[in-house]
């Protein structure tokens, strides 16, 4: 059955040594409805160049608050891959 | 910017702040660059950060204190370019006894580092330059 929602399109934002690792500090992505941050990065890891290079485990906050890996996303949701927090 | 500036960091401007005839006992924490790290020798620091949500973390983490005990809370840090000896941190916590003072301004400080996405990469006097891994310097995970 065809989805009457339409795909979901997210931006990743990257920081610091993972925004140097990838190239870039801003990635879009399309996924499916009802796409979860663990699939968002499946997809980040297989589509864009540098960033199967990351760690297997990432930090990331959706639209500025911390989220964990089963987190729904949203079409607009802006996605935050944090490399290890040094504040302080 | 409420809470993160480019600035340097005036503590006892931020102390003043949250002065008031009742508020007899006055916690304040201030972060400092240090001279070295791991054994090799740091000649400054540049932090930077995902603004909007570091913000957005730093006034949770502040109301959350105010909420918890009965003081007020002030927390500025630096960003930018920042030389050995400099203050990169100041979290102030007041109220009218150092029990609620002190146990605010060790939440506040400690939340910070879990929870604020701040980076730091340190430039070395031999020439390096290098991110730095908090959670790997303190050999575990986040």
């Amino acid at each position: 059955m065809p989805s009457l929602t339409g795909p979901t399109r997210v931006t990743i934002l990257l920081f610091a040594q993972y925004a140097e690792a990838v190239g870039r500090s801003r990635v879009e992505i399309s996924l499916p409805t009802d796409a979860t941050v663990a699939d968002l990065l499946s997809e980040f890891r297989r589509q864009v160049a540098g960033a199967a290079s990351l760690p297997e485990r990432l930090m990331c906050a959706v639209n500025l608050s911390h989220v964990l890996p089963g987190h729904h996303l949203r079409d607009g949701d802006e996605v935050a891959v944090l490399p290890p927090l040094a504040g302080g | 910017m409420t809470y993160l500036t480019e600035s340097a960091l005036d503590t006892s401007r931020l102390i003043a702040a949250v002065l008031t005839p009742e508020r007899g006992g006055i916690a304040a924490f201030v972060g400092v660059v240090r001279s070295e790290h791991q054994g090799r020798a740091v000649t400054r620091l540049e932090y930077s950060a995902y603004p909007e949500m570091a913000e957005a973390e730093c006034g949770r983490i502040v109301r959350e204190a105010e909420a918890r005990w009965p003081v007020r809370v002030v927390l500025e840090h630096r960003l930018g370019t920042l030389e050995v000896g400099e203050a990169a941190v100041v979290v102030v916590a007041a109220g009218a006894h150092r029990d609620e003072a002190f146990a605010a301004c060790r939440h506040v400080i400690e939340e910070l580092k879990r929870r604020v996405p701040i980076w730091k990469r340190e430039h070395f006097v031999d020439g390096g330059l290098e991110w730095v891994n908090a959670a790997q310097d303190r050999g575990g995970a986040p």
